[in-house]
């Protein structure tokens, strides 16, 4: 089947498969390594990228629902260089051994796109589908709070 | 009496300019970019081939038949092998593991077949297509039936195995090993104890649930020559393993070639060689060509190593002063179907059961059995938040019963510096009397709080935890060093990165030596071919063992650094020193010559002639002062230990009285790092492993069906926690009794700060509630049902 879509701000025109989800094919097919394989069911979030802006499992999604829309993965948040919310992530420790940090990263952008003052609530909320198995999760919400606009953005 | 160290570190000054800051971490642009390769992301190109592995369905049967045939001829396949192919054992302490199973299966998930294919998707369909016939045994799940006189046996050549010289398993039984400890008079001291208290714990399997599932490659390439990518924490146990356990292919270790980029979390999971060996063996089969095996995320909770369950019996007897006389401490361990690593938990338990505390009479048993549930193996703690679980409960419940403060009575009993230890040797130097303080005043420990809400009620508890690295006596480290153009330079390790910033600490080490800043200094993840060796990532040693070989590695170069100079110059090797990068004279101020000028291409003398050339250095440590042998019969005679990190756990808990909801309020956690060389990092430790604590004892639960099939193999039925699951505050308190023979004073710090946590939460639901639980987890469920228990009687 014929699958056009944009990763990064690149156009891409595919022949895949019915069956192919969305995530091998960024994987496999593009090339794009940072959504990672972690339970293939929806349930860690390591696969997760921006579907128009808006955060989904890629593991749950099948490629050619996504055709003509555009993904965003965490190489294109940080093409230009770090992002402000990236910088913070490295400045409070937030990642450990960084398997899900692609996928927090997203979730992270996302919230504060849509809620640039987010409570510590908000931010629990919006990355309670992230599994982190290293951090305990304080530093990672330390790092988005300090980068909601009130907090100095 | 204590222990003379043979290397002392400098530990001296508090003028560091490296170490002890909180340097921004070297992956971390790596991490947070999207930058890091993991196993997974590496490109093999059309060639890779795929591999699924066909599994046990029973816990116990004996293979009948194997029919591949209809496998075979499926799309795609390539090869499918059984036990017949690899008719190997293998193991880390004691080779009881086969690559493939031979006659019989032992647990549910066991790898029987292996089915090689083009695609994923082929592999998976072929995989179906295998037949296997069984006959069913009867299966052993409770290990205190396994030890029962009649038992069946599950490795009745048990006495055949090998096994290192520090095990003690017993013929014609289900116990793979027996770790006795005998000291003092035990009897003598119950019958003298003013208060004895006998109870039981018990504490069920968990799993490690690192976000990255385990992952291979592995080529046999036509000059045979074998390389494995391989997400792992240990690369030169692994290759070990790989080279002794295929030595009849022909192998040596000079052809084994093992890789390992960055690594999405282990916590002891990926300590030793579980699946990864299947991948190696395959890889002979399909000459030439890459074989990924991928773990499902259901494979990882049912076929990698397990944490082991445990029932202890716990006798402690106290004076009416609060002086703990007599500690007698049975352990018994659901080790599972293999033991290859548990066992080695199960001997690192035995030796530290008292916990932290001065017990002159001691009695501990720890009896690894076999049984038909998954193998168990390391997890963060290695046994100790098994064995403290039980062991802290029973602290609170005979402070109570005897009246006293129960902070103080732990106070009084702390373990400090001197004090004889199970097996004779003696106690380092340690901050855990600080560690009680801080902790206590953390909580606020002593001051009675109301909750505002009628529904729920609040509670404090308190804990302790100490743990040594269980390792080898001669398990060591090593790394290489050397220094570019600019002056920048790289270090090769073969510790892994697993997170918790070992590479950042590693620079820090070297940097503060050579006057380097950490951003001018690499720190590159092991290749079996060009970093130096390592033992293995585990026990919080790497900090400690390590950091000892590159902090040699850096003085070696620093010495080759002014020699340079001594011939060029003249000026005494004494009189120099390093200061930003450059090397400066006490007895000329004037002089100063910047490494960047000289440590590649040297220094031109006054004839044009030149001196010096690349300056490269080696450093390597092992523990020489430790010995494992000791009395098999009383466990005493040997230093089996390097040495132990302490600290404590306390926590306030808000208790729902009708749901049995807790919501910690607040939890600190106090850890002696001897010397935080990056307190973010040692900040990073308390706090993720204080959350993975907390998640075994208030979440987690694995559940078997009476086939000792695992019930509950996926993040949905398995809670682990997500952002919400988290205390309302953490209070984290590093403390600094510097460690004579750790690097700058340090040791480590990793697993230490998950031990704690399950005690600590038992603890305050019992002082909030006044129900004692004294089984794992202590679910919500199981809390409201205890209320309604206690409120009945």
């Amino acid at each position: 089947m014929d699958l056009k879509l944009t990763v990064n701000g690149e156009a891409w025109d595919l022949d895949v498969e019915p069956a192919d989800v969305l995530l091998d094919v960024l994987r496999e097919r593009i090339g794009i390594k940072s959504p990672k394989i972690g339970c293939e069911r929806g349930d860690c979030g390591s696969c997760t990228v921006l579907l128009d802006g808006k955060s989904v499992r890629s593991c749950l999604v099948l490629a050619v629902e996504v055709d003509g829309h555009e993904i965003t993965t965490v190489e294109g948040v940080g093409y230009e260089g770090l992002s402000h919310l990236q910088a913070l992530f490295l400045e409070n420790n937030a990642f450990q051994c960084g398997f899900c940090a692609p996928g927090i990263v997203l979730s992270a952008t996302e919230l504060l796109e849509n809620n640039p003052n987010p409570t510590r609530h908000d931010v629990q909320e919006a990355l309670a589908g992230n599994l982190c198995r290293c951090t305990g999760y304080e530093p990672i919400i330390d790092a988005v709070l300090a980068g909601g606009e009130e907090a100095g953005r | 009496m204590t222990t003379t160290y043979p290397f002392e570190s400098d530990k001296s000054g508090d003028d560091f300019t490296t170490v002890g800051t909180s340097a921004t971490r070297i992956d971390g642009l790596d991490k947070i970019s999207g930058a890091a390769q993991f196993v997974d992301d590496i490109d093999f190109g059309p060639g890779l081939l795929h591999a699924v592995i066909v599994e046990s369905p029973h816990a116990y049967a004996r293979i009948v038949s194997i029919d591949t045939t209809a496998a075979e001829n499926a799309p795609g396949v390539v090869r499918v092998v059984t036990g017949e192919d690899f008719p190997f054992k293998f193991g880390m302490y004691m080779e009881d593991r086969y690559i493939f199973a031979q006659d019989h299966v032992r647990f549910v998930g066991e790898q029987v077949v292996g089915v090689i294919a083009r695609s994923h998707r082929q592999a998976i369909q072929a995989a179906k297509l295998v037949e296997v016939e069984y006959e069913i045994l009867e299966p052993l799940f409770d290990p205190k039936k396994a030890i029962e006189d009649d038992a069946t046996l599950i490795h009745p050549e048990l006495d055949d195995y090998t096994h290192v010289p520090w095990f003690f398993p017993k013929e014609n039984t289900n116990i793979a090993h027996w770790r006795k400890i005998r000291k003092g008079d035990t009897e003598k001291a119950f019958a003298e104890a003013d208060y004895v208290l006998e109870d039981t714990y018990k504490v069920p399997r968990y799993a490690h649930c690192a976000i990255e599932p385990h992952v291979t490659v592995s080529r046999l390439d036509q000059a045979g020559r074998l390389t494995v990518w391989t997400a792992s924490q240990s690369p030169y146990t692994q290759r070990n393993l790989f080279a002794e356990a295929l030595a009849p292919l022909g192998l040596s270790h000079k052809d084994v070639r093992v890789i390992t980029p960055y690594v999405g979390g282990g916590f002891g999971g990926k300590a030793g060689v579980s699946m990864e060996i299947l991948g190696a063996a395959m890889a002979t089969v399909v000459k030439g060509r890459p074989v990924k095996v991928r773990w499902t995320r259901e494979q990882e909770f049912y076929n990698t190593y397990q944490r082991q369950g445990v029932v202890a019996d716990l006798k402690v007897g106290v004076m009416q002063d609060g002086t703990i006389t007599a500690v007698e401490h049975k352990l018994c361990w659901d080790a599972g179907a293999y033991v290859e690593y548990g066992a080695n938990v199960v001997n690192a338990a035995g030796l530290s059961a008292t916990g932290p505390y001065r017990v002159p009479n001691i009695t501990n048993d720890s009896l690894c059995i076999y049984t038909n549930l998954p193998p168990g193996g390391p997890y963060r703690g290695f046994g100790y938040s098994e064995f403290h679980f039980g062991l802290e409960s029973h602290m609170d419940r005979i402070a109570d019963a005897i009246g006293m403060d129960r902070v103080e009575f732990r106070r009084k009993n702390a373990i400090v510096e001197g004090d004889e230890l199970a097996y004779g040797a003696h106690m380092n130097p340690s901050g855990l009397i600080e560690a009680i303080d801080k902790t206590a005043a953390a909580i606020d420990w002593g001051v009675d709080e109301e909750s505002d809400d009628p529904n729920t009620v609040i509670g404090k508890g308190m804990s302790l935890f100490w743990k040594a690295p269980a390792m080898p006596p001669n398990a060591s480290s090593a790394s290489f060093l050397k220094f570019n153009e600019d002056g920048s330079m790289n270090i090769t390790v073969s510790g892994m990165e697993l997170g918790q910033g070992y590479l950042t600490v590693m620079a820090q080490i070297a940097g503060e030596i050579l006057t380097v800043p950490v951003n001018k200094i690499r720190v590159e993840t092991p290749d079996t071919d060009r970093n130096p060796y390592e033992w293995q990532t585990v026990a919080s040693h790497v900090t400690w063992s390590c950091g000892l070989a590159v902090e040699k590695a850096a003085i070696e170069a620093r010495a080759k650094i002014f020699e340079v100079i001594h011939q060029v110059y003249g000026y005494e090797d004494d009189s120099l020193y390093l200061e930003d990068e450059k090397v400066k004279c006490t007895t000329d101020p004037a002089f100063e010559k910047s490494l960047s000028e000289f440590v590649v291409d040297g220094i031109q003398t006054e004839e044009g002639t030149w001196r010096g050339g690349p300056i490269v250095a080696s450093g390597k440590f092992m523990p020489e002062f430790t010995n494992a042998l000791s009395d098999p019969e009383t466990g005493q005679g040997g230093h089996p230990n390097v040495h132990y990190t302490v600290g404590a756990t306390g926590v306030i808990v808000e208790i729902d009285k009708q749901t049995g909801k807790v919501n910690v309020r607040k939890a600190a956690l106090a850890v002696d790092a001897g010397r935080a060389l990056n307190p973010d990092l040692v900040r990073g430790q308390i706090t993720g492993g204080l959350v993975q604590g907390l998640a075994t004892v208030l979440y987690e639960d694995m559940r078997f069906d009476e086939n000792g099939k695992l019930l509950n193999p996926t993040f949905t039925d398995y809670k682990i926690p997500t952002a919400f699951d988290i205390p309302d505050e953490i209070v984290p308190i590093i403390v600094e009794v510097p460690q004579p023979d750790g690097p700058f004073g340090a040791r480590g710090v990793g697993e230490h700060t998950m031990i704690g946590a399950a005690p600590a939460i038992a603890n305050a639901v019992y002082d909030a509630l006044g129900v004692r639980i004294k089984s794992m987890p202590l679910t919500q469920e199981k809390i409201a049902m205890a209320v309604i228990e206690e409120s009945k009687t």
